[in-house]
């Protein structure tokens, strides 16, 4: 109440100092362009002019989560309250802060984006800029650190085999892959879910549903219902990262041909129906 | 407010998620009238109209960081109302476990990390249980924060293995669940809920959750209390009593629950309402005012199936994002409390008998709970059924209309879905703060905790007492779904 009121105005003033400004949601400019959607608590003053008196002052800004990094699901549809990121509206440069933003030691807004992002990628961002030791090069493009953004989401990813040889899960729950019908967008999404886990040993893919590619900014508006693939030709519109279409069209089609009984049927049960054989090496 | 009163704007408030302000007119040293204010508005209904139905499930969970689950839970009801479906038994527990691990993770959270931590407020220094107090709960620093964290992570990996992760699963699905647990997930599971039920019996409790579920009043709980065995309950109680909490916060003593955690042929909560005595509860009496609320209106109150949500930037009148959800035309409050009271169970029961809601009957409401759902989990793991369906699918007809009904922690969660020509015509969402926390409504009915802050000891010009952050926090609000 008055304390907190009283600590964010010296924010404001300089009067303490703000190591990080953490800013978790969308900026919501509107209705036109006032602000006005989103006040803050005990005054007329918008939330985003808080941010940008205290963005000016803070030796570090970090957006926690896609919604402040870039718009976010608040941005989805009409976006009602003209939301944007910090630093991006979408995948445009801008946002509140506007493309040129730096902090005074030369970052710019650092984004752990992700929808929600991991704990330990905020945790260990924070680790790292109080340590001293997190510098422009270690984000990525859109800003991102690199540390969980130069990852993707396949990697890691316990239904792999089903991948390799295109057996498709066709229904929630199957235990196939999720790229081909489902909308897994999992081969193109920056980010480490299946190496770092969720949850002790959780992620998407592990729960059964797709990836919806929640890192990059866009992800709210994919064009398509996000549980199901698109497809041109029977050739799913996103194809995997750094893969030539030629190519992934030639290799789906010969590993498509060569899946193993085991692996096509287990793809569309809800539990193992065959187990791998087991081999033995003495006669 | 009249001439003598004094005006004060309170807010923002810490350790609450999402924003609120609320507008004080204090007269005579006390509250005369008390304004509920939400400043944020979102626009999730806006943005949904038009998407495939589906997306629904994407969508909505996002609402909230705390309350995602139940969002998901209450979007897949109605989809499946709409799809005319219903899952195989082992979706149905799936998706029981899944709410009731954040439900149950929600109310520790509350309890332990907003609730306690005012008592360690300056305000009581030299209460006899203040140095205690502030030794066990002050925020970040206390004995208890850093004990309860690592226990509800723990607790939190029931949701890697049901749901994927935590918040803003799709593992919830109108036919089931897309996760299908095999046996040794499910010896896991049972393990990670061991582990939390001895947390409960050995820090929260100092007693067996059974002790505790068969407490049937105010009287068995202070013998209960007496006996030794420690745990924050009894901590609580203690600071209830010397505070007389079960005398601050009454609210409007209209109960309401629209039941949750279905079982073969009940559900584990009934729906129902309170007041007095029991009565069913009819969902068609269900509107939302908008007359002190920034939105445009079509004039007379909206039953959610039609209602409309377009906000504008100003109205006379109008102090809140926040609409007014009705039961026929009263005002009635939700939450914990308000679940076991139409549960029936006997705790509950009595202590609302004679002083109505009160703050420290919400919080034992809750932590009550916690010791009646982790025995329904531990039920419900071995009632599951590896190698049985876990999902089922049906497609969303072009022209359909759904309604998804769940309680989430924080109380009654309800989604009204339209479908035309195969795509969201219309999504009106009622979040539990959304009853609790409203504005007026047009025949001039304060919400339910403006109810309950009127009358409270309150200076025009001091600190305001720590007894307004009680009652504010015993409803365990979520601004951010009060304002979707």
């Amino acid at each position: 109440m008055d304390e907190a009121r009283d600590l964010i105005d010296q924010c404001v003033s300089g009067a303490t100092a703000v190591d990080v400004l953490c800013i978790e949601g969308s900026l919501l400019r509107g209705p036109r362009g006032t602000g006005g959607f989103h006040r803050f608590g005990g005054g007329a003053k918008p939330m985003i002019e808080w941010v940008r008196q205290i963005a000016a002052r803070a030796r570090h800004v970090v957006a926690i989560g896609s919604c402040s990094s870039w718009g976010g699901i608040t941005a989805a549809g009409i976006n009602p309250t003209d939301a944007c990121g910090l630093q991006y509206d979408g995948e445009a440069g801008g946002g509140l802060l506007g493309p040129d933003f730096r902090d005074p030691g030369g970052l710019p807004v650092i984004n752990v984006a992700g929808c929600p992002p991991h704990p330990d990628w905020i945790t260990e961002t924070l680790a790292a800029l109080a340590h001293g030791s997190l510098r422009a090069e270690h984000l990525d493009d859109y800003g991102r650190p690199r540390f969980f953004a130069d990852q993707l989401v396949h990697h890691g990813c316990p239904r792999n085999e089903y991948y390799e040889f295109k057996a498709s899960a066709h229904k929630p729950s199957d235990q196939g892959c999720l790229m081909e019908q489902l909308g897994c967008k999992g081969t193109q999404a920056h980010a480490d879910c299946n190496q770092r886990l969720w949850n002790g040993e959780g992620s998407c893919l592990r729960g059964g549903y797709a990836c919806i590619r929640c890192t990059d900014p866009g992800f709210e508006e994919p064009g398509h219902a996000f549980s199901t693939t698109p497809k041109i030709a029977g050739i799913p519109l996103g194809l995997p990262s750094d893969m030539p279409k030629a190519w992934f069209i030639a290799l789906a089609a010969l590993s498509k041909s060569a899946t193993p009984a085991r692996v096509r049927e287990n793809a569309t049960a809800d539990h193992m129906l065959r187990a791998p054989s087991v081999k033995r090496t003495k006669k | 407010m009249s001439p003598e009163s004094t005006r004060r704007i309170v807010g923002p408030f810490n350790r609450v998620e999402g924003d609120l302000e609320i507008t004080l007119d204090i007269a005579e040293g006390r509250i005369a009238a008390a304004y509920v204010n939400s400043p944020l508005y979102r626009g999730f209904e806006q943005i949904l109209q038009g998407k495939m139905p589906a997306d629904a499930l994407v969508l909505v969970p996002r609402i909230c960081g705390i309350c995602s689950v139940a969002q998901s839970a209450a979007s897949a009801l109605a989809l499946a109302d709409a799809a005319g479906i219903e899952p195989p038994k082992n979706g149905r527990l799936a998706a029981n476990l899944t709410l009731a691990t954040e439900n149950l993770a929600d109310h520790l959270t509350h309890f332990y990390l907003f609730f306690m931590p005012d008592f360690a407020r300056a305000d009581y220094a030299g209460r006899p249980w203040h140095a205690a107090t502030v030794e066990r709960f002050r925020a970040t620093v206390g004995s208890a924060p850093n004990q309860v964290l690592p226990a509800r992570a723990r607790f939190m990996q029931m949701m890697g293995l049901l749901a994927g992760k935590w918040p803003h699963t799709l593992a919830v699905q109108p036919g089931g669940s897309t996760r299908p647990l095999q046996s040794s997930e499910i010896f896991r599971l049972h393990r990670t809920l061991r582990e939390f039920r001895e947390f409960l019996e050995t820090v929260t409790f100092g007693a067996r959750l059974d002790e505790v579920a068969v407490i049937a009043g105010r009287a068995q709980l202070d013998v209960w209390r007496a006996r030794p065995g420690g745990g924050d309950l009894r901590a609580f109680l203690a600071i209830a009593e010397d505070l007389d909490l079960w005398h601050l916060g009454r609210g409007t003593d209209r109960f309401m629950s629209y039941g949750c955690y279905r079982e073969e042929d009940r559900r584990l909560f009934p729906a129902g309402l309170w007041h007095g005595a029991a009565s069913a509860l009819d969902i068609a009496a269900i509107d939302e005012d908008i007359t002190h609320a920034w939105y445009a209106a079509a004039g007379l109150p909206q039953h959610p199936a039609t209602g409309s949500t377009l906000p504008v930037a100003e109205k006379d009148g109008a102090y809140s994002w926040c609409k007014a959800p009705r039961l026929a035309g009263q005002v009635v409050e939700t939450g914990a409390l308000a679940r076991q009271v139409v549960a029936g169970h006997p705790l509950a029961r009595d202590m609302i008998e004679g002083h109505g809601g009160s703050v420290a009957a919400r919080v034992v409401a809750r932590l009550l709970e916690l010791a009646l759902v982790l025995p329904a989990m531990e039920r419900w793991l071995t009632e599951l059924s590896p190698g049985e369906p876990w999902c089922i699918t049906a497609p969303t007809a072009e022209e359909t209309l759904g309604v998804g009904l769940i309680e989430a922690a924080r109380g009654s969660l309800g989604h009204w879905i339209t479908v035309r020509r195969g795509r969201i015509h219309n999504y009106q969402i009622i979040a539990p703060t959304t009853w609790n926390f409203s504005p007026r409504d047009a025949a001039g009915q304060p919400g339910a905790l403006e109810q309950a802050l009127a009358g409270l000891p309150a200076s025009a010009t001091k600190a305001l007492p720590a007894a307004i952050h009680h009652v504010v926090r015993s409803f365990d609000p979520c601004m951010v779904c009060t304002v979707h």
